[in-house]
């Protein structure tokens, strides 16, 4: 049986906490490049300029894209033939963000309890959602999640005869209340189906795609297609002051649902959306 | 168009300003965000001094993170400036005359800030190592114990910001989305 060590997971983690925080991924960066050749507002343009601009300074002088460096999320894939040794695995991913946030300059951003809101001084607990799977592989998928794109995002238990039409009219009204809060261009993750937790979940999930990279479902494909197109009609644009870009992807995940149910959570990522994925083996 | 602009707003300067306008801030920004904002509400309540003295400046919303060696600041971009809407009326009757954040304000604070006069200003969100650049002095005026929270004077210099909103009612927030939606 294959054996990953406990030390091992530690130095994976801190490796990409500091680097979500500082390199923007080839993906979203090619995103901004495309972005700004359509982008109809001289306003929007500068806007992603900016953020052009930014991602280099980040990415050369290793410093955070951004001073909110986030919530550490995790979404681990467990192999069952795999074995972690010296530790509980969510201590080492505990750990290893302690030692990314603090070694590598990050913000702490979490704290104790919402009741007394002080500060937990080392940017942990990280969120760790564990999935078991076949083989005996680890797999970690992190997200660096900023606070502004969180609080705009939303859930609702609709009706089945709402049908799709009302799960497509309820997803615009997120994106369009959102507006300027949740930085865009967003990249909006969409759960459908699944119960009220679960749903929630799926659209975290989606976040985890590359941007350009569509859902395997050629339906589910076409429908985030369609989404993005009737997004990027709202007008919101770059930071919310108008254009043609307000979402630079749209992530859809679904899965089965109760005979009664409909639900649909969106998560608003922020234009940034920071994702890493590393496979220990 | 590019407008420069020196800390503290002069009359002139608050009355030419159009939602929309891409401006360069220099001068002197007080740091402050939630935490900041309850105490100073607080405290003002309680009738203790402002631990900062508001009238005539500006107040940017941010949270840096920590500096590393040698650094006069870390990235420290714009927050949501929704979240201070509760405390900002209170602080434009104090007489602040601008703010620098992200995203929308409520109806209270608009119609605070024409009657005061005061102009709300935008950063991009997420440009934070960009915008670090053009921070040269950074020093912890109060509430130290808040950590990233705590209020900073910043000294900067072609700050990059555009209007969001004016005194004479423009809010590009309104006016771009309007133009550009389909």
């Amino acid at each position: 049986m294959k054996e990953i060590t406990y030390e091992k997971i530690v130095e994976e983690v801190k490796a990409m906490c500091m680097e979500s925080n500082y390199n923007l991924g080839e993906d979203v960066y090619s995103a901004f490049k495309q972005a700004l050749q359509t982008e109809r507002s001289e306003t929007g343009k500068e806007v992603l300029t900016q953020l052009i601009d930014n991602a280099d300074i980040a990415k050369a002088e290793r410093v955070p894209m951004c001073q909110d460096t986030g919530t550490a999320v995790f979404m681990v894939d467990v192999g069952q033939d795999c074995h972690i040794v010296g530790g509980r695995l969510v201590d080492a991913i505990n750990e290893g963000v302690e030692k990314g946030y603090g070694e590598g300059y990050l913000r702490n951003s979490m704290v104790y309890n919402p009741m007394n809101r002080k500060n937990t001084g080392n940017n942990t607990p990280a969120i760790v959602h564990i999935d078991l799977v076949e083989g005996e592989e680890l797999t970690l998928h992190m997200t660096a999640k900023g606070g502004g794109a969180e609080n705009m995002s939303a859930l609702k238990m609709l009706k089945p005869s709402d049908g799709m039409e009302g799960v497509k009219a309820y997803i615009l009204s997120i994106v369009r209340e959102a507006g300027p809060n949740a930085c865009p261009p967003l990249v909006v993750g969409i759960g459908i189906g699944g119960n009220f937790e679960r749903c929630a979940f799926l659209a975290k999930k989606s976040l985890f795609r590359p941007l350009g990279v569509r859902h395997e479902d050629p339906a589910v494909a076409e429908l985030e297609l369609e989404l993005m197109e009737q997004i990027n009609r709202l007008g919101i644009g770059p930071q919310g002051m108008g254009g043609s870009t307000t979402a630079l992807d749209v992530k859809v995940e679904l899965e089965s649902c109760h005979i009664a149910a409909l639900p649909v959570a969106v998560n608003l990522n922020c234009h940034a959306s920071r994702h890493q994925t590393i496979v220990l083996k | 168009m590019q407008k420069k602009i020196n800390l503290p707003l002069s009359e002139a300067d608050i009355q030419s300003l159009k939602a929309g306008d891409r401006v360069l801030l220099s001068g002197v920004v007080y740091t402050a965000r939630d935490a900041a904002h309850k105490r100073m509400v607080e405290q003002e309540k309680e009738g203790t001094p402002l631990p900062v003295e508001l009238a005539g400046q500006v107040l940017y919303y941010t949270g840096p993170t920590p500096a590393k060696p040698g650094e006069v600041i870390g990235s420290a971009g714009p927050t949501t400036s929704g979240r201070m809407d509760l405390y900002t009326p209170a602080l434009l009757e104090k007489g602040l005359k601008g703010m620098v954040g992200k995203g929308y304000r409520s109806q209270e604070v608009i119609d605070s800030m024409l009657k005061h006069k005061a102009v709300y200003f935008g950063a991009v969100g997420g440009a934070a190592a960009l915008i670090a650049r053009s921070i040269k002095k950074a020093e912890i005026v109060a509430y130290e114990d808040l950590g990233t929270e705590a209020i900073r004077k910043l000294t900067i210099e072609d700050f990059p910001v555009f209007v969001i909103n004016d005194i004479h009612g423009g809010d590009i927030y309104k006016d771009g989305v309007a133009k550009y939606k389909q």
